[in-house]
């Protein structure tokens, strides 16, 4: 490998690189089968707090997954060196173990070589995003919001990397990938006051340190003194990130494994899943697209599967679950990948006239400490944070305390009013890239708050 | 509770020298010699050499065999008053140089943002320049035979399906890491640190498919320990009992919204108080450093809190330790060096102390002053790999028992109309730790002194300076148990901790519990 710069594109193994590690590791294995993976990249992070900059961290990594399958018992071995003798032990240590292992009545046998479309998930801005010029885009929040005498908090993380997957029958898959977030959250100086703002994206200048700077700002200045107002069900105007946090979990449950085996929403009582049913408002539409170049993702699997765009739910109605290659065959189906991204079609409407179209509701801006309460429902509790306002009227008439809600996306789906043009947003709660989602803004009604909290 | 390398724990493995140990040593000294040439005016460098290994099965099939090895390192660095860190998986001479001058380069770029440059609180004791710490392990769990570990799973869950069980998953999680750390203080240590965790969830369906229910072994906690915790949890012999809830809850009465006591179990009650007074006692968190994600705290600020807040009854004591053997948070040293010493946050209910590393001990001047107490810190640096910068994180924070012999039997006995609650189970709390919700594993209806039968689809919301001034009975000495576990989140990007926390059973009154369940 060339010797690196201080600061530089980001550090991560090219195509031929992971080729040589992949069939070094591959000419000594003695399995029966063999597949490894190699992951390496660069983590790049700069933390704010109290306006001014607190932490911050660049990490280079590298791992050297290895698979090794004898017979019919399989082993992992992940090793973060590369160097022969460390990669030897590894390959060694898997077919150790694989041999100890019982048979897996389950293993389905590597993939062959493949084709892929190439990946779209590359930026080379975010890849060469330097310290200096994270400490930039923070001053675009620190320094408005200091000189509007507000208290400033934020996280921006740009990574960049490779992975390429080889296995012993030929196949080989290489793509590399970059993504960041950019999130902050101001806070009024006598704390009754906060606001959030954040964006992700794979193409950092995409990202607008300016817009989210006046957006945390204005919501924190519009926050200050919330009074609370009795939990119960309330018409919801919920924000894009707000709908991604809650519609997000909906594609944690699309196991077709756990619908047929009766231990999910998707099980149909009497047995099988609800494939073809309908079970949410009939402008619901669920994608996962790789290629969509708003929120593009792998073109390959961990099993170095080509992806493919999958429909989970559409105008209402389940279309597909997720099949690993094991359930698929048992099942006499197609695999299919879950997780991934995650699109929802939306509608026409803007915030304001969801607004405007409201007698009494409430505006949420995003969620927090989102937990499962009962998986036969998708039914999940958590809290608003950081912009939580009273629509009165056709109008916001005052900031509220944060309310606790037990709710399903799905019951929420049902309840659909109004949709708005879907946007890309960080559902993340960590404030990281996550998962890479595409959602409109929406208006529900009935959606379910149990308690207040005074947290600001 | 290691004070110093003198008075660290030493066990004959702990002191022999492990391959590698010198060269560590070396390596680190290397990077922060680079970090202070380059302009540091204080430097930590970590070197960590990690192994994991986790066996999940389901019924009679292993879903997945792994071990994992992560080696790397981190150099940390002070320049001007301001933070630097960088970290990288090569290491070799030229690259932790490279990396501490990328440290030293990052610092100074990220000053044009500095408004208050960082001080560092001395370090309480005399640097330790070869101190050497273990986790009280027995069995080295990396020298246990993966047969041996599939067969106790394959066995558990056997047993599983004997008692019924329509679905059983088990696993088991083992970690070593060992950890090589030097600062320009003058310490240099090297610390290996074990953690091992069984688990089981069996899941029950009803005849028609309308319903299931599961029940996950959450009252085995996760250790600071060896194979051996694996061996003392023995899941098979549990594993009928726990099939025999997840049936009860297939036909157990949906719970009546109210307000009841609740009765709750050291298995329970340990996640209740991570959220409740393990988070808004970390003092970054109440001085904002953490609102863009793990939240502010209502024990904010300090000067109005300290001294003043009464968290809840006299009776209740909240002591953090990094100290107790098998505890997820126990170490010699923190990760910049500081030996730790059991503190207490809560004082006869009265709300007394922060968690805090050297930078925020400063933050604290004036109330230990003010308390003739020094300005020190309590030794909560944590990093949960070598490419994570360190920062503040939870020691273990324990409910210290009462002081009679009271037992989970009596708090049901003296029960009139309550709830007892065993197991953690779903948790959610908001940003500033006031309103929170927790579920369980199990509920029973208390009845005039009685466990009248199970309950299902149960959860209480709680204000937590409420909830704990509600407390009115607590266990003792022999009730106190060990819980803990390994995700607690914090930071960005968010880093694990690991932690445990002890108390006895106690009961809360008048606590709003409501019914989770709803129709699809």
């Amino acid at each position: 490998m060339a010797p690196h710069s201080l600061f530089a594109v980001a550090r991560h193994l090219s195509r031929e690189e992971c080729e040589a590690i992949a069939k070094k590791v591959l000419s000594f294995s003695k399995a029966d089968e063999c597949r490894v993976t190699v992951n390496s990249g660069m983590r790049q992070n700069t933390r704010f707090a109290v306006n001014q900059i607190s932490t911050a961290g660049d990490n280079y990594n590298v791992s050297v997954d290895i698979r090794s399958v004898i017979g019919k018992k399989v082993a992992n071995v992940s090793v973060n060196r590369l160097d022969d003798t460390a990669l030897r032990e590894a390959v060694a240590n898997s077919e150790r173990i694989a041999r100890l292992a019982p048979d897996d009545p389950e293993l389905m046998p590597e993939l062959g070589p493949q084709t892929y479309r190439d990946s779209i998930v590359w930026n080379d801005a975010t890849a060469s995003l330097e310290p200096s010029a994270r400490a930039e885009a923070v001053r675009a929040i620190t320094e408005p919001s200091r000189a509007a005498g507000l208290i400033s908090t934020g996280y921006l993380e740009a990574q960049a990397g490779s992975t390429g997957i080889a296995n012993s029958n030929g196949l080989f898959a290489y793509s590399r990938e970059t993504a960041s977030a950019f999130t902050t959250t101001v806070r009024t100086s006598d704390g009754t006051g906060s606001g959030w703002a954040g964006d992700s994206d794979n193409d950092f200048t995409r990202i607008d340190p300016d817009a989210l700077a006046a957006r945390a700002i204005d919501k924190a200045q519009r926050s200050r003194n919330p009074v609370g107002i009795e939990p119960g069900r309330y018409t919801v105007i919920l924000e894009p990130t707000a709908v991604a946090n809650l519609v997000s979990l909906i594609s944690r449950s699309l196991s077709a494994r756990s619908a047929d085996e009766g231990r999910s929403f998707f099980s149909k009582p009497g047995g099988g899943n609800k494939i073809g049913e309908k079970v949410v408002d009939e402008r619901v539409t669920l994608v996962s697209d790789p290629f969509d170049p708003r929120v593009p993702a792998s073109p390959f699997t961990g099993e170095g599967l080509p992806t493919q765009p999958v429909t989970w739910i559409e105008n209402g109605v389940v279309k597909n679950l997720a099949y690993d290659r094991y359930w698929a065959q048992k099942q006499g189906k197609e695999p299919i990948s879950g997780g991934g991204t995650l699109s929802m079609a939306g509608g026409e409407s803007t915030i304001e006239e969801m607004i405007a179209s409201t007698e009494r509701g409430i505006v949420v801006t995003r969620f927090w400490y989102i937990r499962g309460v009962d998986p036969r429902t998708i039914l999940f509790t958590g809290l608003t944070r950081d912009g939580t306002f009273l629509v009165e009227n056709g109008k916001i008439t005052r900031p509220i305390k944060n309310f606790r809600y037990n709710e399903s996306p799905i019951f929420m789906l049902n309840n659909l009013q109004m949709l708005g043009r879907p946007v890309r947003v960080s559902g993340s709660e960590a404030g990281g890239p996550g998962q890479a989602l595409l959602v409109p803004p929406i208006k529900a009604r009935d959606f379910n708050f149990t308690s207040t909290s005074d947290a600001i | 509770m290691p004070g110093t390398a003198e008075a660290a724990p030493q066990s004959a493995a702990a002191r022999s020298q492990q391959p590698g140990d010198s060269a560590h040593r070396e390596l680190a000294l290397r990077a922060i010699d680079a970090a202070k040439a380059a302009g540091a005016e204080y430097a930590d460098a970590r070197i960590s050499s990690a192994r994991s290994q986790r066996i999940g099965t389901r019924e009679r099939r292993v879903t997945g065999i792994g071990d994992s090895e992560t080696f790397g390192f981190g150099v940390r660095v002070l320049v001007n008053g301001t933070w630097g860190f960088a970290a990288s998986s090569d290491l070799t001479a030229e690259e932790v140089t490279r990396v501490a001058k990328q440290a030293v380069a990052q610092a100074r770029a990220n000053r044009v943002a500095m408004v208050r440059p960082v001080e560092l609180a001395p370090i309480h004791h005399p640097p330790v320049p070869n101190g050497r710490w273990r986790s009280p392990a027995r069995i080295d769990p990396f020298t246990v035979a993966i047969e041996d570990k599939v067969a106790y799973l394959l066995e558990a869950n056997e047993a599983a399906l004997a008692a019924g069980a329509r679905f059983v998953n088990s696993n088991m999680f083992f970690l070593k890491d060992e950890k090589t750390f030097a600062s320009t203080v003058g310490t240099v240590t090297q610390q290996t640190i074990f953690r091992a965790q069984p688990g089981m969830t069996v899941t029950m369906v009803s005849a028609d498919n309308s319903d299931f229910q599961s029940r996950q072994s959450t009252d085995i906690q996760p250790r600071g320990l060896g194979y051996e915790h694996v061996v003392d949890s023995n899941l098979k012999s549990r594993a009928a009992g726990w099939v025999e809830e997840a049936r009860q809850k297939l036909t157990a009465k949906p719970v009546e919204v109210g307000r009841y006591d609740l009765i709750l179990h050291p298995t329970h009650l340990w996640l209740t108080i991570h959220e409740s007074i393990g988070h808004p006692t970390e003092l970054d968190r109440a001085y904002g450093f953490e609102a863009n994600y793990a939240g502010t705290s209502f024990l904010a600020p300090p000067e109005d809190r300290l001294g003043k807040f009464r968290y809840g009854p006299e009776f209740m004591n909240i002591l953090a330790d990094r100290s107790a053997p098998g505890s997820l948070s126990a170490c010699g040293w923190d990760d910049e060096g500081v030996a730790p010493e059991d503190f207490h946050i809560v004082k006869d209910g009265i709300f007394v102390d922060y968690q805090t590393t050297r930078e925020q001990a400063m933050w604290l001047d004036w109330w230990y002053k003010q308390r003739g107490m020094e300005t020190k810190s309590h030794g909560c640096s944590y990093a949960e790999t070598w490419a994570d910068v360190q920062f503040q994180r939870m020691p273990n924070v324990n409910l210290e028992a009462g002081e009679d012999d009271t037992v989970w039997e009596d708090l049901i006995a003296a029960t009139d109309n309550g709830i007892a609650i065993i197991g953690d189970g779903s948790f959610s709390i908001d940003q500033q730790r006031y309103n929170a919700q927790f579920g369980g594993q199990v509920y029973y209806e208390v009845k005039n002194g009685k466990i009248t039968g199970m309950l299902k689809d149960v959860a209480y919301q709680m204000q937590t300076p409420t909830f704990w001034n509600a407390m009115d009975m607590i266990g003792g000495p022999r009730s106190y148990e060990l819980g803990g576990a390994f995700g607690d989140g914090k930071g960005q990007p968010s880093q694990s901790n690991a932690v445990s926390h002890g108390c006895p059973p106690t009961r809360h009154r008048q606590i709003n519990v409501i019914n989770t369940g709803r129709t699809a």
